[in-house]
């Protein structure tokens, strides 16, 4: 009887001191909370990398996992104000809300470009704290994990010294691979492209990619017909070397204009799981370089 | 900053260092004085450059302007063109309410303005005022809503909409069509709104599961907004959801409803006589609802953004019993023939099952049927020669709409439905409709 008593208050207190329940929003940071982390988290991801992050519902079990998280960890800058603030709201978890330890945004650790110096809907869907697609320039993550590592200690301080050795760890790994990418990349720097949606000023921050058109009219906004033929006139006096677009983009934007400006259409994973190759932050880099390259040939 | 640290840390090491103190002859001592030059220098640089670096100024503004609330404005306004009247009620459903919202021709629809903020660390508050196109300014929603009760509880009080069914709490600007299913505005008045209190509950579980509870002054038909202490109206409700896969998503609910029901009154009630524009009738009695609702969602890769398939559908059930008064009249000398009173007691039902569905980005079409069941009612000797009991008509009609959606805050709406929900006066009913969003917009709910 005490037997099954005990083990019925085991199962009721789930995890009393086990892992740290982390609600990651997006792939990237589940990513990175997993190396930071390690088996010290219980991870829950939100989204995938073949959803648009601006376009989420909030919904039942976004609110279910989001009650029992004692870390949310999301971009922050505005992506997720389409869902994120119901779900944190209908959660009734008052350890993630924002401003509190449990709320994590990774845009607050690095600097931000594409700051507005006006806030208009007619410039379509801005984002007031700047441009939130912070991910894809791999030097962010090195200030966005230091923030993060503190983060967990504070949270978890009985394992203070395995959460600074995973950060240890992982500083050192990605500073290497930072090395390796950019001497990878080197033929980019200078390179014009096209991009479908302004998801990309960080990695051309990085690489020295020069962006000469977007193919949404505003952020935000389907390509039409006619903008497209816009796009496609103008590429003639400003050509570019390839078209590029985030892995949950449609593709019937980029395909139309690398056929008739006769440059190739690049998918980058633009998140983890994004492509089948981008399994983890690593190889989402080492994908990203390589199709970049590959574009061009 | 750490920079400044370490140059600080590099003197004091150097000053510290005894084995400089014992630099015996001038050489060493000038070059010393030369280190302990460079390195004042060196500092001095050091602390010029930090009170160069432009502080980034975090103070806000001090005036009373701080801590605006998100305000956002709706603006809506329809094209209507109807075969019939829309003021004739739906067969069986004389005594029910009957706001259709409908106008013949161009026309403004309700403005909705609404502000939010949180009020402190523990209460967040939402007001939605509707400015009616005629003139008049209502409050649609009052409420303050905790923030950090814990234990996930959720107290909500004010004036809101129940959380019964699932669309009852969406607000009419998201709706899928122009107007409410017949079973909403049949059995709901379009929308049920209370005064009163929610708590809701939300289990630790990995599967959504929440129960919650309402009490109210019965503000909202069917309740008639009696004067008395108490509650004049409750409800209860849980729902469930989850997702399949990264695909697809649910969530469904029963929902309670009980009310009691005093000198409700309506007008143009038709009767076995076939009196002209009908009569008025007065019921008194205990009004009691079930209801039963789902939503399905798909979308390929999750993404919403592309395409996307939303099913859903309820069913709700009244069952009232109490006292019919036929022919009101409430005149000083009323002649006879008025004020006939009997037993009445009735059930009925009403369903919908709709259908979105996104066929590419930005655009959407969707499809929704409609049917009620006015029931067989049980009437009392005294009235039974008056009142209708049984109509032998099921009201229902079938909707189809698309809508243009270039942004999340403009839609322009094309709908066409073939009504046959009065029986005798089939309807074809077209809409034109503009729904518009200004200011910070808020999140929707699922």
């Amino acid at each position: 009887m005490k037997k099954i008593l005990y083990t019925f208050l085991l199962l009721l207190s789930g995890n009393v001191h086990a892992a740290l329940n982390i609600f990651a929003c997006e792939p990237e940071w589940a990513a990175l909370t997993q190396q930071l982390a390690g088996n010290q988290a219980s991870i829950y991801t939100a989204t995938g990398a073949l959803q648009d992050p601006h376009q989420v519902q909030a919904r039942p079990s976004l609110i279910a996992k989001a009650r029992n998280a004692q870390l949310v960890v999301c971009t922050g800058a505005e992506l997720e104000i389409g869902w994120m603030p119901v779900v944190l709201r209908e959660s009734v978890n008052s350890a993630i809300q924002p401003g509190s330890l449990g709320n994590f945004e990774a845009a607050k650790y690095v600097s931000m470009l594409e700051v507005p110096t006006r806030l208009d809907r007619a410039d379509g869907d801005v984002h007031a704290a700047g441009n939130p697609h912070i991910q894809t320039d791999a030097r962010n993550f090195l200030p966005v994990a230091e923030a993060l590592s503190k983060r967990l200690i504070q949270l978890d301080p009985a394992n203070t010294a395995f959460y600074q050795q995973q950060l240890a760890t992982f500083s050192q790994q990605w500073h290497t691979a930072i090395a390796k990418w950019e001497k990878q990349a080197a033929p980019l720097k200078g390179v014009s492209i096209v991009v479908q949606h302004k998801g990309f000023p960080y990695l051309n921050d990085w690489l020295g990619l020069k962006e000469v058109a977007e193919l949404e009219p505003k952020p935000g906004m389907e390509p039409s017909a006619a903008y497209l033929g816009s796009v496609l006139s103008d590429l003639q006096q400003h050509p570019a070397k390839m078209v590029i677009r985030a892995a949950y983009q449609n593709g019937r934007p980029s395909e139309w204009i690398a056929e008739r400006a006769h440059i190739p259409a690049v998918i980058v994973p633009f998140s983890v799981g994004g492509t089948p190759q981008a399994t983890d932050l690593f190889t989402m880099f080492d994908d990203t370089i390589q199709r970049l390259l590959a574009g061009l040939k | 900053m750490s920079r400044n640290i370490y140059w600080c840390a590099a003197v004091a090491a150097l000053l510290g260092n005894p084995l400089n103190v014992f630099a015996a002859d001038d050489n060493g001592l000038q070059d010393i004085r030369d280190q302990i030059q460079q390195l004042q220098q060196s500092v001095a640089a050091q602390a010029q450059a930090v009170t160069q670096q432009p502080i980034r100024s975090s103070a806000g503004p001090s005036s009373e302007n701080s801590f605006n609330p998100a305000v956002s404005m709706i603006l809506s306004g329809t094209y209507g063109q109807l075969k019939q009247d829309p003021v004739v009620p739906a067969t069986g459903f004389a005594m029910n309410a009957n706001n259709t919202g409908y106008t013949r021709g161009f026309s403004l629809k309700e403005s909705e303005l609404s502000i939010a903020a949180n009020i402190d660390p523990q209460f967040r508050g939402v007001g939605t005022f509707s400015l009616d196109p005629a003139g008049g300014i209502s409050v649609e929603n009052g409420f303050v809503q905790t923030s950090a009760l814990g234990n996930g509880l959720n107290l909500k009080f004010g004036r809101f909409f129940s959380g019964l069914g699932y669309i009852n709490e969406q607000h009419s600007h998201v709706w899928d069509f122009v107007d409410q299913p017949l079973v909403y505005r049949a059995l709901w008045d379009n929308q049920y709104a209370d005064d009163g209190l929610q708590l809701k509950w939300l289990a630790p579980t990995d599967m959504f599961v929440e129960v919650g509870g309402e009490i109210g002054r019965g503000l909202g038909f069917p309740g008639t907004d009696q004067n008395k202490n108490g509650a004049g109206a409750g409800v209860l409700f849980a729902h469930i959801g989850d997702d399949i896969g990264i695909e697809q998503s649910w969530r469904a609910g029963a929902s309670l409803h009980q009310t009691r029901r005093v000198d409700a009154v309506s007008v143009a009630v038709p009767d076995l006589a076939g009196t002209v524009s009908g009569v008025s009738n007065s019921f008194t009695g205990d009004s009691q609802t079930a209801g039963l609702d789902f939503v399905w969602k798909y979308s390929h890769n999750g993404n919403i953004r592309e395409r996307y398939l939303k099913v859903q559908g309820e069913y709700f059930r009244r069952k009232e019993s109490g006292m019919l008064t036929y022919n009101l009249d409430t005149s000083v000398a009323p002649p006879p023939g008025t004020n006939i009173a009997g037993n009445y007691a009735n059930t009925q039902s009403g369903w919908y099952l709709q259908s979105v569905y996104q066929f590419m980005p930005t655009w959407r079409t969707g499809l929704r049927y409609d049917r009620l069941d006015p029931g067989t009612a049980s009437v009392g000797a005294s009235i039974a020669a008056n009142v209708i009991s049984d109509y032998s008509f099921n009201p229902s009609r079938l909707t189809w709409m698309a809508d243009y959606n270039p942004s999340e805050f403009t839609r322009i709406r094309l709908q066409l439905a073939h009504d046959n929900s009065r029986q005798g006066l089939a309807d074809n009913q077209l809409f034109v409709q503009y729904i518009m969003s200004l200011g910070a917009h808020g999140a929707h709910q699922y």
